[in-house]
């Protein structure tokens, strides 16, 4: 046991005495969060538009004022003429140009349903859809108010409720994903790319040599980084409730524990991974391609996995992330309990005995 | 020559030790004894075997047949207490670079379980033994060469094991400090420590008490460099190694 104490205070020299690995284990997650956190919102604020107003009478007018007065858009100018459009896009001025028809009071009075044309720039997908949203909602208030106060409309009045996160607030998606992210950095790559340095400098044979038991000598270099990735993890929950407003609705407790267990899932990745390799830079290519990457995108991080391309959701299944990812979330922003992600759990679970078992097998046969 | 191999004065006994990968035979039915304060010189080309029965008798590689004992233990069914027993050091001199030489010592003699009231002093006589005072906080990856591999040798040998094993521990270092670091060899060898050692300088085999060569997984010859001199009627040790290997 002394020497197995021994064994974890070199490993804790070595992180302290590398300033790139200290800076990857303490900095990363912090940038991480504030950079996802302020940097890498959903949300957008003062859109430029112009609105060409063919009719301007005195319920475009009422919509107009509505639209500028909100906090998504700015009015850029009134155009004349449609030809005015293009122009206004092209200058690189606007998001959205906004057409009323002609006669829209007139129309709207005698229920002829006018239109609008809502013209977005779709270089960038994402913002147009967003901006549209904006409009088409306050559209639809302008519409409910004056339905109320004139005539009581007719067909189905649609409710939508943002369960769990009523203002649809980034840090809800990008928490959790940070802490993956991290976690996997540190407790895959990171203990990966130890392991591996022991074997290119030799120390391995000399470790192996010795009396401590190769499942010691694992455990010893592993055990600083569970109490790292711990640590961090903390660190972005802290991060996330305190300076972003995140709720955790879940039990602590139980969050811990599936905190915990995917940070051994990872490790045992990182184990498994250094079973294949010989150099740091071998460990460091195959953690950041086959483990970072694949993390990233087919977590549902960032990507929904109900829009991937069938093989690619099939793919996804194997990623620990994934179902970690879909555990998190629950418990913090949904509150459930344990029996709600036992599935999880135990794929997790799973997932870390098979790769325990294939790493002690390989590690078995190098040894022979 | 039919030695009995349970015979306490000999430190390391093998007998028919034979390592088999696949079809191929790395190691063929080797036998010898090493006696106490011996210096065992293990020569041979590059793929000859020496790893493999290295390896073998360090405990990091199982053999296909035959036994080993190392240090009054047999290395299949004891390999544990083996690991007590046995000193070594690989070519990479396995020093950690970021640690300070204090810190190495202290690592490796609490791996070996040393008790921590004994580490102090353990570490103070080596120091001082090595003529490293000036050293003692500095990281070892800050060292020349020479006191990197005299640590290593030291430090392999911090839990006074009976024999050490020497993969190649002189390959890459200049002349003097080879020089230097076979009299660190002798001064243990007089202590009573068996001394094995692979190399394949060959001027440095005229150094040990006997020398093995092995050639093809199998030893072609074992004695004293003298008599391996003799009895091939040749003057240096790289001859003889010449004719065996051609043999």
């Amino acid at each position: 046991m002394k020497a197995f104490w021994a064994f974890i205070k070199k490993e804790y020299y070595h992180i302290i005495r590398d300033p790139r690995s200290l800076l990857i284990l303490i900095g990363m997650p912090i940038i991480q969060v504030i950079l996802f956190g302020f940097a890498i919102t959903n949300e957008i604020v003062d859109a430029k538009i112009s609105i060409l107003d063919k009719s301007k009478d005195q319920i475009t007018q009422e919509i107009s004022n509505k639209i500028l007065s909100s906090k998504y858009f700015l009015l850029s100018e009134y155009l004349e003429s449609a030809e005015q459009i293009e122009g206004s896009f092209r200058k690189g001025k606007i998001k959205l140009a906004l057409v009323f028809e002609e006669k829209f009071a007139e129309k709207f009075n005698r229920k002829e349903r006018p239109s609008i044309q809502i013209i977005t720039d779709a270089t960038d997908p994402n913002t147009a859809a967003t901006l549209t949203n904006y409009i088409n909602k306050i559209l639809l208030d302008y519409q409910n108010e004056i339905s109320i106060s004139t005539i009581a409309p007719k067909g189905i009045e649609v409710i939508t409720r943002m369960e769990y996160n009523p203002q649809l607030k980034g840090v809800y998606l990008f928490v959790p994903g940070t802490i993956v992210i991290i976690l996997m950095l540190i407790s895959a790559m990171m203990t990966s790319i130890s392991i591996a340095r022991e074997k290119e400098k030799g120390t391995m044979e000399v470790l192996l040599v010795s009396p401590l038991k190769p499942f010691m000598i694992i455990a010893g270099k592993v055990i600083p980084y569970i109490a790292l990735s711990l640590i961090n993890a903390l660190t972005i929950l802290l991060l996330g409730v305190f300076v972003f407003g995140l709720p955790i609705r879940g039990d602590y407790f139980l969050l811990l524990f599936e905190i915990t267990l995917f940070i051994i899932t990872s490790l045992s990745l990182g184990i498994f991974i250094s079973t294949l390799v010989k150099t740091q830079q071998e460990a460091l290519l195959i953690s950041l391609m086959g483990l970072m990457l694949p993390t990233i995108i087919l977590s549902g991080f960032i990507y929904p996995i109900e829009s991937m391309p069938r093989i690619l959701q099939y793919i996804s299944h194997v990623i620990p992330a994934k179902w970690f990812l879909i555990m998190i979330r629950n418990i913090m922003i949904k509150g459930v309990e344990i029996s709600y992600i036992l599935k999880e759990t135990l794929i997790l679970l799973g997932m870390t005995l098979v790769l325990m078992i294939l790493s002690i097998k390989k590690f078995k046969i190098r040894l022979e | 020559m039919a030695k009995k191999t349970n015979d306490n004065k000999y430190v390391v006994s093998v007998k028919d030790l034979t390592k088999k990968f696949g079809s191929f035979t790395a190691v063929n039915s080797i036998s010898f004894d090493v006696t106490k304060g011996e210096i065992f010189g293990f020569l041979g080309a590059n793929g000859a075997g020496k790893t493999t029965a290295i390896k073998m008798l360090t405990g990091l590689s199982k053999p296909s047949s035959g036994t080993a004992i190392v240090a009054g233990y047999d290395v299949i069914k004891n390999p544990e207490k083996v690991k007590y027993k046995i000193g070594y050091m690989s070519q990479k001199f396995s020093l950690y670079d970021d640690l300070k030489v204090f810190e190495n010592i202290r690592l490796y003699a609490g791996i070996y379980g040393i008790p921590s009231k004994e580490i102090k002093s353990k570490i103070n006589n080596l120091i001082d033994e090595l003529g490293m005072e000036n050293m003692r906080n500095k990281l070892v990856g800050d060292l020349p060469l020479g006191w990197k591999q005299k640590l290593a040798f030291a430090v392999a040998m911090v839990h006074d094991p009976p024999v050490v094993f020497l993969d190649e521990p002189t390959s890459g270092v200049d002349p003097i400090t080879r020089r230097q670091f076979w009299e660190m060899i002798y001064k243990a060898s007089e202590k009573g420590i068996t001394v094995f050692i692979t190399t394949h300088y060959l001027d440095e085999a005229e150094y040990c008490t006997r020398a093995s060569i092995m050639v093809d997984g199998v030893i072609k010859a074992l004695d004293t460099p003298t008599k391996l001199k003799e009895n091939l009627g040749v003057k240096s040790m790289q001859e003889v190694f010449v004719k065996l290997a051609r043999g």
